[in-house]
């Protein structure tokens, strides 16, 4: 039981970025533990997938071929399943949407300790030390887990993506489902953020976020944006409070961007929302506070009021 | 008559400028909010009740916490839920961090006094960010659940919602999920109410009822969970960004001239 079971995620025929992210997790701990390294890749065209996944450092893929796109009930079944057939230390699931539609599930149904969205790891011994983030990214903890075993979910973009050819040997594993205890059925997908503007098409985006406070105020966001011969983009909470389409909205659940120029306006960069628009030529932050996360990724702040920074800005491009 | 359960938790909000004691944030810098998942989760249930009629539908709150997050709880009852639980013990006071394994055990003994068909909790909470006590409750219940709902549709003669989960690249999953379920309920899925004058008023009179462990059939043991939290810290700015001083009109011009330079507004 010093082995590591980490689980692939694809969507839609392709294997997620996070799936090579968690070989290199899976790793860093299997050579902790002095164990293997077990991949498991469910649904879709898993053997091709499987062939994807056998990168540097992967000892076994196993392959769970039952249907073709994500399903919860499948996923928690064939895993526990596995689980108790490769007996791992550590179980290993990516902080996605579905991830998180399945690990707390097959954590409770294991009765294995659970933490999410980690973004560093280590072995101390006996006890795994985990590093995640609080408050929106204001704090970092570390929380150490008890116990033999644990079941972690890893933060996307954490770890480098494992690259090379492994000489993994690939099993299919052969899970009995139970298609009565299958709840949920998904009837189909939709792309939405469609429409008249694509931000992702922009030179030059000006982002405004909650900083704005009120929606008669994002009149000055787009006064800034003409005067620049800027597209108005957001964060989450402008979309959700319908001041702006969908399809305005950069992030995770909006669009990835990356502009020229990305003028980050009362943003406090939460990592959903970088996640959208770190891969920015220049990034400007304005924001009252001066340890918002995003001033990480910032090559240009100002420390200060909104409303006093951007009638300034506008005044400069009349 | 329907039941609809939402957990309902007051989330911690941090000031600009704090300090950390040993491994939580000095209380001087701390707030106290209605988690703003939950205000969604709390709306989509009201709305529930509106659709279907007040009378064939009774929309709970559960919030595991100390008697200050009342106030809290009030916000969801003048909000129109009709009755509220609390639970809160001397073992929950001493907690440093309460795992996902610990409110489980304690939301799912909740869920079995309570028997509802919907059970509504947030995607995620605003400070500790685990995402994922609702998944973890409903397998613990047995119920069937749906991670990251931005849209419902309940069909209650055929004991199905019908939702749609985010996920990511503005991407939407449609799932018929079967009753009683556990639905994430992520933002943006409606437009939560402010509470009316009237709203706060009946909500003084609305049952908030108060449960310790013991009441729940649970043991104290199960507070201790798996997880200790040993350090925070605030991370280490990786920020090399070149910082503009002064007035407004000197750091716009300052930005601006770097802007003109990179060709943007010419
Ligand atoms: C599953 C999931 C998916 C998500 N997907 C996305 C996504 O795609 N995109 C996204 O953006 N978010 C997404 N989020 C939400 C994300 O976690 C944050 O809640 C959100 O990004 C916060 O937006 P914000 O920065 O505008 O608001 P806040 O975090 O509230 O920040 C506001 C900022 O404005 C500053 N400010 C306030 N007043 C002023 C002023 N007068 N002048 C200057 N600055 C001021 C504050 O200092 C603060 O930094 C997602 C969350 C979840 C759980």
């Amino acid at each position: 039981m010093t082995d590591v079971l980490a689980i692939a995620d694809h969507r839609r025929g392709e294997l997620r970025d996070v799936s090579y992210e968690l070989v290199s997790a899976g790793r860093d701990l299997a050579d902790a533990t002095g164990g293997d390294l077990h991949l498991v890749v469910i649904s879709g065209t898993v053997d091709a997938f499987a062939e994807k996944l056998n990168r540097e450092g992967v000892d076994v893929v196993h392959t769970v071929d039952h249907g073709e796109e994500f399903n919860h009930d499948v996923y928690a079944q064939a895993i526990v399943q596995l689980y108790d057939a490769v007996s791992p230390q550590f179980l290993l699931a990516p902080n996605s949407v579905n991830g998180l539609d399945y690990a707390p599930a097959v954590a409770n149904r294991l009765d294995l300790p659970l933490v999410t969205d980690t973004v560093d790891l280590e072995v101390d011994g006996d006890t795994l030390v985990a590093t995640r983030e609080m408050y929106g990214g204001k704090v970092e903890t570390t929380v150490e887990l008890t116990g033999e075993r644990a079941a972690v979910t890893i933060r996307s973009a954490e770890w480098p993506a494992a690259g090379g050819t492994g000489e993994a040997t690939i099993e299919a594993f052969d899970a009995t489902i139970d298609e009565d205890a299958i709840g949920s059925t998904v009837t189909g997908f939709e792309e939405v953020a469609g429409g008249d503007v694509d931000i992702g098409d922009a030179d030059v985006l000006v982002s405004v976020g909650r900083g704005i406070e009120e929606e008669e105020n994002l009149e000055l966001i787009h006064e800034l944006a003409d005067a620049l011969g800027a597209t108005v983009s957001s964060s989450r909470p402008i979309v959700d409070a319908g001041w702006l389409p969908k399809n305005r909205q950069v992030g995770q659940s909006g669009k990835v961007v990356t502009p020229d120029v990305y003028i980050a306006i009362g943003i406090s960069g939460a990592v959903q929302h970088v996640a959208g628009m770190k891969g920015s030529d220049t990034i400007v932050a304005i924001n009252t506070d001066p340890n918002a996360p995003i001033m990480d990724i910032a090559d240009y702040a100002i420390h200060d009021d909104l409303f006093d920074v951007v009638p300034a800005l506008i005044e400069e491009f009349r | 008559m329907m039941k609809v359960l939402v957990t309902v938790k007051e989330v911690a909000t941090v000031e600009d400028e704090f300090e950390i004691e040993g491994t939580a944030i000095d209380e001087r810098y701390l707030g106290a909010d209605l988690n703003e998942w939950d205000d969604y989760a709390i709306e989509e249930a009201v709305q529930i009740a509106e659709a279907i009629g007040e009378d064939d539908v009774e929309v709970v709150t559960v919030t595991i916490g100390p008697e200050d997050c009342e106030q809290t709880i009030r916000q969801a009852l003048a909000k129109g839920a009709d009755r509220s639980i609390r639970v809160w013990d001397d073992a929950l006071e001493d907690a440093e961090l309460l795992d996902v394994g610990a409110k489980t055990a304690i939301l799912a003994a909740v869920v079995e006094d309570e028997e509802p068909d919907l059970v509504l909790s947030g995607v995620q909470s605003g400070d500790d960010s685990f995402m994922a006590t609702g998944v973890s409750l409903a397998d613990a219940v047995g119920f069937q659940w749906a991670a990251v709902v931005n849209s419902l549709d309940l069909d209650t003669e055929a004991g199905v919602a019908s939702v749609r989960r985010e996920l990511e690249g503005g991407v939407e999953e449609l799932t018929d999920v079967t009753l009683p379920a556990v639905l994430t309920i992520q933002t943006g899925i409606n437009e939560p109410r402010y509470a009316s004058l009237r709203g706060i008023r009946m909500a003084q009179r609305k049952e908030l009822a108060v449960r310790g462990l013991d009441d729940l059939g649970l043991d104290s043991s199960v507070v201790a969970g798996d997880l200790r939290l040993t350090g925070m810290s605030v991370p280490e700015s990786e920020s090399d960004a070149t910082v503009f001083t002064g007035g407004p009109e000197e750091t716009a011009s300052e930005l601006a001239a770097i802007l003109r330079e990179k060709g943007v507004g010419q």
